[in-house]
Parts: C-alpha cells; sequence; structure tokens
C-alpha cells in the first residue's frame, strides 16, 4: 500500500456533486415528506401599512383540510419573541442603532406588504391556501414610505411609532477634518449622484421549512433552506423560540443557491419549528415566486453623494461620501452591518487616497427587508468610487487606467492600514490592471469602435479595479465593531479505520461545490484519494459549531479550519507512527500520504496509521490515545483582500437604446486558487448578478408601498443570451495571514462588473452629451438619456 | 388554484355547446389562462379545453391564402415549410414568441381570442390583413381588435383559423420586453400584391392597429429612411414600467424602418 494519490489542488477537478444535481438527486427541502406533515400557508398583508384591527381565523377552520389558524397573538401568548438582529452599530456620538421589534407573526401593525399576519396549517398545500384566503382580516390602511429619500423628509410616514424620523442610525466613519482639509486645498474636485439599485435575489430554490416535534424527548428539527445551519439554531434557540439549543436540530440539505438571502432567521422557520409542537404535526412551507419577490431579503438600495478630491497631478487626496441606506421595514439578521463595516470601510479602493469621511444614515421604510445579497456593501462601495475615478479622468481628460495607476498602492506598500480601518495585507493592482488591458485588446478599441458606428452603434469602453474584503471574520474585530457573533469557522477531520476520511465543516455548500474544493485539499494534504473524502455539512447534529457560508469565506475561514484540523491529524498520526515505527517523533516525516523514519526506508501510509489508531493493541494508553478524529476552530487574523480589473466593451443602439455587452475582460487575483474551473464559474456567475444589476434587474415599489416587479413579467434576471463571452485571467499574490493563501472569489464578479458596465455605457454615451445613466440602464433608461441629452442641445439651436 | 370542471370535446360544435354561461372558458394553448389559474386570478367553473378537436389543427395554403387552424402551436408556424415559403415574416414571427416551452403549448388561436395588448400575433393579423374565421363567421382583422384584451368575438365564439392572404414582401420587428419577453412594440411591414402597404403594431396601444402614417409614407417610398423619418404621435399609446408613450412612439418608426430593411427596401 504504497499508492501515492495525484495532486488535485490548482487542477479543474471536475465536480463531483454534480452527478446527483444533473441526474436530479439532490434532496432539497421541499423533497421531503414526513407522515403526518401538514402544509402552512401564511396570510400575508396586502398593505405596506395598516393597522391590524382583527385577525378572524374561523371561516378558515371551515374549510375542509384545514388543521389550525395561527396568529401573532398565539405566539405572543407563549412569549414567543422577535426575530433578532446580529449586529449592533452605534452611530454618531455613541449613539446605538434602534432595533425596533419583529415579531414573527404581526400583532397589531403591518409594515411591509407581505407581513404575516397568520398562519394556516392544512392537510395540503390547496386546502392551506383556501384557508389563507378564508380569513378575515380587518386593516386600517395608513400612509407608507418605500423610497429611502422619502423615509428621511420631515413628516415622512413612521415605520415604527417610536424610531423617530424613521432613523436606525446615523453613523460615520474615517477623519471629517482631514477630508474637509483636503478638498480645501484641492486642484480639481469631481462629484457624483447615485443611486445603488435595489435588487431581488431570486435564488433557483425558493425558500423552504419543514418543522418536526417529537414528543418523546421533547425535540426539535427545523430542515430549511438555509446557508449556516448553526446561526439559525442559535437565532431561534436564544432569541425567538427559547428553546434549549440542545434539543434543536437544524438540517440544510442540498440548497439551490442563496446569494446571501439564505443566511438571515426568517420568521417562517421559527413559525414552522412552533407550530409543528403546538399541533404535534410536521409542518411544512414551501414559498412560491410570488413570496419569494415578496418576502427574500431584498439587496442594495443606497442613494449616495460622492465627491473626490485631486490636486494638481492627479492624486486622490480626499474621498467625501453621503449615503441613505435603506434597511426595509425592519431589521433583518445583518442588515445593520451591510451600509456601514461592510460599504464604508471598503471606500479606500486600490488607492493611496489619505483622507477620506463617510456618512451613512440607515432608514426604515415599510419594503421588504434589505440584508446582504452577493457582495454586500463591497458592490455599492465599489460602484461609487469606480463611476467616480472613471468620471474624474473625463473630467481631466485623463486615460482612466493611467489615473487609477497613477493612485494604485503599490506592492511595496503592504500592508497598508487605509484611513478607514481595513488593513490590506498583500497585492498586487497594477499586475491585475496590465494583464487586464493587454487581454481586452485596450490598445487597438478604436478599430472596435470604429466598427461599431460602420454599424450605427456607438462602443464604449469602462474600466472597475474594484477591491473586497472577505473571509468574514477576525472575531475580535468583528466584536469591537458589534458583531454579536463570532466569526470563525469550524471543522472536523475523522480518519476512519481503513484510510477513508470524513469531513465535517460549519461551511454551507448551497452552489459553491465545496465538496470538490474542500476535497482536493484533504486529498493532497492527508494523501488519499479524493474518492475516499467524504465532505459533511449543513446538519447541527453532525457539523461542529460554524458560521456558514457567505462574504466568500468558505475557503479561506472553513477551508482554512479544514486545514488546522489536519494539522493535528498529522501530528497525532505522527506519534501514532512513531510509536508503531519505533522511532523518535521528531524523526518521523510525513509527505506523500506516507509517514516515513528520516533516512530509512521505513514507512506507513496514511491508512494503515488510521487503522493503527483504531486497533490500539498496544498503545502506551498513558501517552497515546486511540482515535484519529481532530477538530479546530479557525479565526482569521485579518480579512482577505481578493482584487481585480474588469473591462467591459459595450454597444448602444442609439436608436432603441438597447445596451449589448461585446467583450468583457475579468482579471482576479484571488490569492491561492484550488479549482481554477469552480473558480471561473463563481466569477461568470457572479458577473451575470453584475450584469443583471447594471443593465436589467430593478426592483420598484410604488409611492405606497406596492411591489411593481413582483414576478418574472416584469422583474427582468439575466438570460443566457445577455451574457458575453468572458476573457479571463489570474494573477496571484497569495494571501499572507491563512494556511491556504486564498482569498475567496464568490462575490469578485458581482463586485466589480457594474461600474464597469456603466462607465462603458457612459463612454459610449459622451459623444451625445450624456453624463449620467442610472441602473440599471434598461433601453428605456438609455433612450430617454439620449434625449434629454439632445433636448438642451436643440433648445440652444 | 380553483376547482373547475374540465371538458374535452373532439368537435367544434361540442365545444361551442358546452359554453353554457360565462363562467366556463375555452382552454387552447393555456399559456396565459393556466398561470392566471395558478396565481387564483381567475375562477372559471369549467374549462373546454380545445387540444382534442384535430379539425383546428393544421396549416394548408389556399391560393394567394395560407390559412392556419386556430389550434397550431407557435413552434409549427415556426417550422412550417408552407409558412416559410409563402410568409417567411410570419413564421419568424411565430420563432420569437415567447420561449421554446411557450412556443410548444400556445396556440395562434388562443393568443388572437385573448388579443394581449403585447403579444406578436396581433401585428400579424393586422399588419398582413389577415381574416379570423370563427364558427359563426369571418371577421376583417382591421375590425377584430377593440381594445385591451377585447375582441369583436361574441360570448361562445371559437376561432376556427385564420386567413393570410401572402404578401409580396414582409417582415416582422419587435422589441422586446427583457423580463417578460412580450413585445414592448412590434411592427408587421408588408407590401401586398398590387403595390398597398400595411403596417401593422402591437405592443405600443391598448391592442394592435395599423399605423396610417406609416403606411402613406411606405407607399411613396418603401425605404428604411422614410419609415424613420415618420413621427408617430404617443397619444394614448400604453405607458408601464419598461416604456413611456414617447419610447413606444419612437420604436414603431424605428422597427418600421427594420422591418422594411428586412424586406430588402
Amino acid at each position: 500500500m504504497t499508492e501515492t494519490a495525484t495532486r488535485t489542488v490548482g487542477t479543474s477537478v471536475k465536480r463531483t456533486e454534480d452527478a446527483r444535481f444533473l441526474t436530479g438527486r439532490g434532496r432539497y427541502t421541499d423533497d421531503l415528506h414526513r407522515p403526518g406533515q401538514v402544509h402552512a400557508c401564511f396570510v400575508r398583508s396586502p398593505h405596506a401599512h395598516a393597522r391590524v384591527l382583527d385577525v378572524d381565523g374561523a371561516p378558515a377552520m371551515a374549510i375542509p383540510g384545514v388543521v389550525a389558524v395561527l396568529t401573532g397573538a398565539d405566539m405572543a401568548a407563549e412569549g414567543i419573541g422577535g426575530l433578532p438582529c446580529g449586529w449592533q452599530v452605534i452611530g454618531k456620538g455613541g449613539v446605538p442603532m434602534q432595533e425596533p421589534p419583529h415579531p414573527p407573526l404581526a400583532l397589531d401593525r403591518v409594515r411591509t406588504v407581505g407581513d404575516a399576519v397568520a398562519v394556516v396549517l392544512a392537510e395540503n398545500r390547496h386546502a392551506a391556501r383556501d384557508g389563507a384566503e378564508a380569513v378575515v382580516v380587518d386593516y386600517d390602511p395608513l400612509p407608507a414610505v418605500a423610497h429611502v429619500a422619502d423615509a428621511a423628509r420631515p413628516g415622512a410616514p413612521l415605520v415604527h411609532d417610536d424610531v423617530p424620523g424613521n432613523v436606525c442610525y446615523d453613523w460615520d466613519i474615517g477623519d471629517k477634518a482631514a477630508a474637509d482639509a483636503a478638498f480645501a486645498g484641492a486642484a480639481h474636485v469631481t462629484r457624483l449622484d447615485l443611486v445603488n439599485n435595489r435588487l431581488i435575489p431570486n435564488a433557483v430554490e425558493p425558500r423552504a421549512a419543514l418543522g418536526e416535534y417529537d414528543p418523546a424527548d421533547g425535540s426539535y428539527t427545523l430542515t430549511t433552506t438555509s446557508q449556516n445551519p448553526h446561526v439559525i439554531r442559535l437565532l431561534m434557540c436564544a432569541f425567538v423560540l427559547n428553546l434549549p439549543e440542545h434539543k434543536v436540530r437544524v438540517v440544510a440539505p442540498d440548497v439551490g443557491g442563496g446569494f446571501g438571502s439564505k443566511i438571515f432567521h426568517y420568521a417562517e422557520e421559527a413559525v414552522v419549528t412552533w407550530a409543528a409542537a403546538k399541533v404535534g404535526r410536521p409542518v411544512k412551507w414551501t414559498a412560491d415566486r410570488s413570496e419569494s419577490f415578496m418576502t427574500d431579503c431584498h439587496g442594495r438600495d443606497h442613494v449616495t453623494t460622492a465627491e473626490l478630491a485631486l490636486d494638481a497631478e492627479g492624486h486622490f487626496v480626499g474621498l467625501r461620501v453621503r449615503t441613505l441606506a435603506n434597511m426595509g421595514a425592519y431589521l433583518s439578521t445583518f442588515a445593520s452591518c451591510v451600509p456601514t463595516y461592510l460599504y464604508a470601510t471598503l471606500l479606500a479602493g486600490q488607492y493611496r487616497t489619505p483622507a477620506i469621511y463617510a456618512e451613512v444614515k440607515a432608514l426604515f421604510t415599510h419594503t421588504t427587508p434589505v440584508d446582504a445579497y452577493r457582495g454586500a456593501g463591497r458592490p455599492e462601495a465599489t460602484y461609487l468610487l469606480e463611476r467616480i475615478v472613471e468620471k474624474a479622468a473625463h473630467e481631466l481628460d485623463m486615460d482612466p487606467a493611467d489615473l487609477r495607476r497613477r493612485n494604485f498602492i503599490q506592492p511595496d506598500q503592504f500592508p497598508y492600514q487605509t484611513p478607514v480601518a481595513l488593513a490590506y495585507d498583500t497585492g498586487d493592482y497594477e499586475a491585475s490592471l496590465n494583464r487586464a488591458l493587454d487581454l481586452s485588446e485596450y490598445a487597438i478599441f478604436a478599430e472596435r469602435r470604429a466598427a461599431s458606428e460602420a454599424k450605427g452603434k456607438l462602443r464604449g469602453r469602462g474600466l472597475s479595479c474594484y477591491i473586497e474584503a472577505c473571509g468574514i471574520a477576525p472575531s475580535a474585530v468583528a466584536g469591537a465593531l458589534g458583531a454579536r457573533a463570532g466569526l470563525y469557522e469550524a471543522a472536523e477531520v475523522r480518519m476512519n479505520p481503513t484510510g477513508s476520511v470524513t469531513v465535517f465543516t460549519g461551511s454551507h455548500s448551497h452552489g459553491q461545490g465545496h465538496e470538490t474544493t474542500f476535497a482536493q485539499i484533504v486529498a493532497d494534504r492527508l494523501g488519499v484519494p479524493m474518492a475516499n473524502v467524504e465532505i459533511v455539512h449543513g446538519d447541527t447534529s453532525r457539523i461542529p459549531f460554524g458560521m456558514g457560508t457567505y462574504g466568500s469565506r468558505s475557503l479561506a475561514v472553513g477551508g482554512s479550519a479544514i486545514v488546522r484540523a489536519m494539522d493535528k491529524i498529522i501530528d497525532k498520526g505522527r506519534k501514532i507512527a512513531a510509536h508503531m515505527l519505533e522511532a523518535g517523533e521528531g524523526d518521523v516525516e510525513f509527505s506523500d500520504g506516507a509517514f516515513r523514519v528520516a533516512g530509512t526506508d521505513r514507512s506507513l501510509t496514511m491508512g494503515e496509521v488510521a487503522f493503527q489508531a483504531y486497533v490500539p493493541h498496544n498503545f502506551p494508553h498513558d501517552t497515546l490515545e486511540p482515535g484519529l478524529d481532530e477538530s479546530a476552530f479557525y479565526d482569521p487574523a485579518n480579512f482577505t483582500f481578493p482584487a481585480g480589473t474588469y473591462v467591459c466593451e459595450v454597444e448602444v443602439d442609439p436608436d432603441t437604446g438597447r445596451v449589448s455587452v461585446e467583450r468583457f475582460t475579468a482579471v482576479d487575483d484571488f490569492g491561492t486558487i484550488i479549482n481554477p474551473m469552480i473558480v471561473e464559474g463563481q466569477v461568470h456567475g457572479g458577473v451575470a448578478q453584475g450584469l443583471g444589476q447594471a443593465l436589467l434587474e430593478g426592483c420598484a415599489y410604488d409611492d405606497d408601498g406596492q411591489l411593481m416587479t413582483g414576478s418574472y413579467m416584469d422583474y427582468a434576471m439575466p438570460r443566457a443570451a445577455d451574457i458575453p463571452d468572458y476573457r479571463f485571467d489570474f494573477t496571484c499574490t497569495p494571501c499572507t495571514h491563512n494556511p491556504l493563501g486564498a482569498k475567496g472569489c464568490g462575490e469578485a464578479g458581482a463586485i466589480g462588473s457594474p461600474p464597469a458596465i456603466i462607465n462603458a455605457i457612459l463612454d459610449a454615451l459622451e459623444p451625445l452629451g450624456v453624463e449620467d445613466i442610472a441602473m440599471p440602464a434598461t433601453p428605456l433608461a438609455v433612450w430617454q438619456a439620449i434625449q434629454d441629452a439632445r433636448a438642451p442641445a436643440r433648445a440652444a439651436e | 388554484m380553483y376547482a373547475f370542471e374540465y371538458h374535452r370535446p373532439s368537435s367544434i360544435d361540442e365545444a361551442v355547446a358546452l359554453i353554457t354561461s360565462d363562467d366556463i372558458q375555452f382552454l387552447s394553448g393555456g399559456q396565459t389562462l393556466i398561470p392566471t389559474l395558478k396565481q387564483r386570478l381567475a375562477m372559471p367553473d369549467a374549462l373546454v379545453d380545445l387540444g382534442g378537436i384535430e379539425a383546428l389543427r393544421g396549416i394548408r395554403r389556399e391560393g394567394d391564402h395560407v390559412i392556419i387552424g386556430a389550434g397550431t402551436r407557435h413552434a409549427e408556424v415556426a417550422a412550417s415549410d408552407t409558412v416559410a415559403g409563402a410568409i417567411p415574416a410570419l413564421a419568424h414571427l411565430a420563432s420569437q414568441i415567447g420561449d421554446a416551452q411557450v412556443r410548444n403549448r400556445g396556440t395562434i388561436g388562443g393568443s388572437v381570442a385573448n388579443a394581449d395588448p403585447s403579444a406578436d400575433y396581433p401585428a400579424a393579423v393586422i399588419g398582413l390583413g389577415a381574416t379570423v374565421r370563427t364558427n359563426r363567421r369571418e371577421i376583417a382583422g382591421d375590425d377584430y381588435f377593440q381594445d385591451l384584451f377585447t375582441t369583436a368575438l361574441e360570448p361562445g365564439e371559437l376561432i376556427t383559423e385564420i386567413a393570410f392572404p401572402i404578401p409580396e414582401v414582409a417582415a416582422y420587428a419587435k422589441f422586446a420586453q427583457a423580463a417578460s419577453g412580450y413585445a414592448i412594440a412590434g411592427v408587421m411591414v408588408a407590401r401586398m400584391p398590387g403595390g398597398a402597404v400595411r403596417v401593422g403594431v402591437t405592443g405600443a396601444a391598448p391592442y394592435a392597429l395599423r399605423a396610417t402614417a406609416l403606411e402613406v409614407a411606405l407607399a411613396a417610398d418603401f425605404s428604411p429612411a422614410a419609415a424613420k423619418a415618420v413621427t408617430i404621435s404617443a397619444d394614448g399609446l400604453n405607458s408601464d414600467l419598461h416604456a413611456t408613450p414617447a419610447y413606444r412612439a419612437a420604436l414603431v418608426s424605428v422597427l418600421a424602418a427594420r422591418a422594411v430593411a428586412a424586406c430588402g427596401g
């Protein structure tokens, strides 16, 4: 048994999980059918804001098959708490954020369309829906406010009576005096007002939850579409249902996409768990697509004013930013940290801007809660920064690449402390920029522009040099900034007696391919074939207490935890091998899956050591325990800082306003890459989502808080035909502080691409005098911008 | 959806006889009706499924017309050699409706009966000057569409087939709404034997109609430039999240010009 497993890290191993997904054998929450289960249908408010005068479930109980109608009052009577927020932001002057209660089922007030006031349980989905329609709710509609700028106006309807001015917090970061001084001495100031458009996540699998209660031991099981089952268990047990954690198991089986929207603890999870005990039967709920549009937390929704100060040589000397951030009707799990610590801390970007000051006012509105969505704060920061930098280049008549180059943090300046809290460990921004310019054939753009013009099209080119902070997060830093949880990750690596390996990870895969990537790391490090490695995730009864998957943290934090656990396995294995080989522990080396006594031909494979660990017939039990099963909790020393350059070229049809992305070049520095194919796939998907934000997706509410884009008839998602061929490459400066050198890749595409696309459109439209375009740059928006630019020209004629 | 009775007759007479109240509806391809039912936005007592009526299916040429049975699916029209040989613009139009799933289920009769203001076929009915044949009569295309989702059909009247005159040349240009795929505007331009020009517009107004200003301009000069030079009034055009009346008006000229260009004009 001297097999040497082939090295897999750095190679595009095909995804092992795909066999079950592609053959319909994935097992999702809605696939589970428990004996005796009832189906839940929520009674949801049609009003954005109303008093709830009465909820009468009696007519529903008369519907055949209806088992129960439960209301907010029923929950309140049992002392059920509200959904908590996991991050406390402290605003200016030490004022803590407002945290109004968020009951799982509304009590006397509904605050957004889709707010649930009751749940109907029935023998089947149809009866449940019939029952929900039969519940009579007496609403007294009240004035509503949907848009964040309106919510900030004096006299705006209040979302929560005890939250004055709808202000959740008014927060700032940076040195105001230094920034003001920089502007006072600036040679040029570029100003930009912009909106970061509100998005609806649209995971392919709608949210679902199945609650079960076992009266034999008083235990609960919640199966749910979650990115972080342990976090859900903690929040639901400690804050909402007041259940002991050891009596609650939360399972997140196969999950069909999350993009952040499945991080949060949602009301439906608590309701089905509670109701299962209440009626003594399993309770299942699966959102229909309309419910997903209405109740999955939305993303983005910022209104921002920014100013960039430059000196006479084009160096950035100061940046001032004021942002209004829409929180929606209630604070979702991580809502508060998104427009603060995940946003304003990124405003240095790749640049040496010495003075930055940002103010963020977060406001409640009568809309669906807003929380993290792929990128979470970092797309908003990148969009702002890369738009204003490009605008400055145009105003100064400088090449946008040159202006960026002039301001980049240089490779010899790392570690680099920004003026907005973060300390970048490593990077080489010019390397990514240069590679992206080459790959995009930047130098001969004029030829392509001429070719487009010959077809009657306008061609434009836009750049975006993004940075993101991933691998959230050093718990000490997060805690100091208000996080109410640690943000480490946990792993257990179990060598089985016959040499196979079971890995239990707190990370959760819902499209990322962990079962492949993590297995590659384990196979290489332990010297076993990938086929002998099983990755277990998503079940609190099996995995250690880990924090889950979001913020591009799985590899950098979760993968590092696995490496740390493997280090312990190897250390223990060395002890066992030393004993078996009758050598000193210091003389035993481990490489290529074998423990060798240095300078001899005596060795044992990892498999042989594992077997001995579980058949310890002659172990010295005072110094060597049986077993080969180790766990580790990895708390990162810093964030990781993936960065890169995206170059977009568009063609605009001036007659219709239609934009087509003709060429998209992405060069990313993700540090060490384990599986290039999976990483490329992540960038493909991320750029597609960024393209969706830039060109197609715009969640719209009317002034009364009605959701105007509540279905795929009006909310446009990118389709295959909208996506260009990508040009790709990677540069690599390995992360300096985690054992893999990995930085994370899940969000980059969505972060870096929107400004590249909008910059390209504005470049194309510059000859027509168009200076601004809002996202999404729909055909109507582009056509209208062209008309508006022509109108004053006509008027002047 | 709510519960309803379901009938699947095999003849036109049988189908029509089953419509005994306003709460009983025909079901053809169901690409609008079924989603409406699933969202519980309609509560018919019964549906009369036309899918079993062989007489409603099929495509044939009759002299200077192409006749398409009301139950013929979009994919069949798109793939029909008869259509492609006589009116390639009509096959092209059908190939752009919805997506492959919709085209494999949706029918021409269902689309024309539903009269969605953004559907594609109405542009062809108007632009080619088609005749809508029902179990009771023949209705000139120009008289057929009357308002938003409102047609000349009477209660219980069933479209059996649609007769399209074969133009000398024709083309359809569509500007699709990004989310739904429906036409923000769609324009069918046809030059008929004898030189008359017809322009049928869908998507822009509450119902499909002729763009007479374009017809006059193109009769004088069948060129893209002539179409583009026509200013369409925005009065009365549709307004929604995706397009203003002024934008739709501008698109109609642009699409007409593109259709003329596709005609080789």
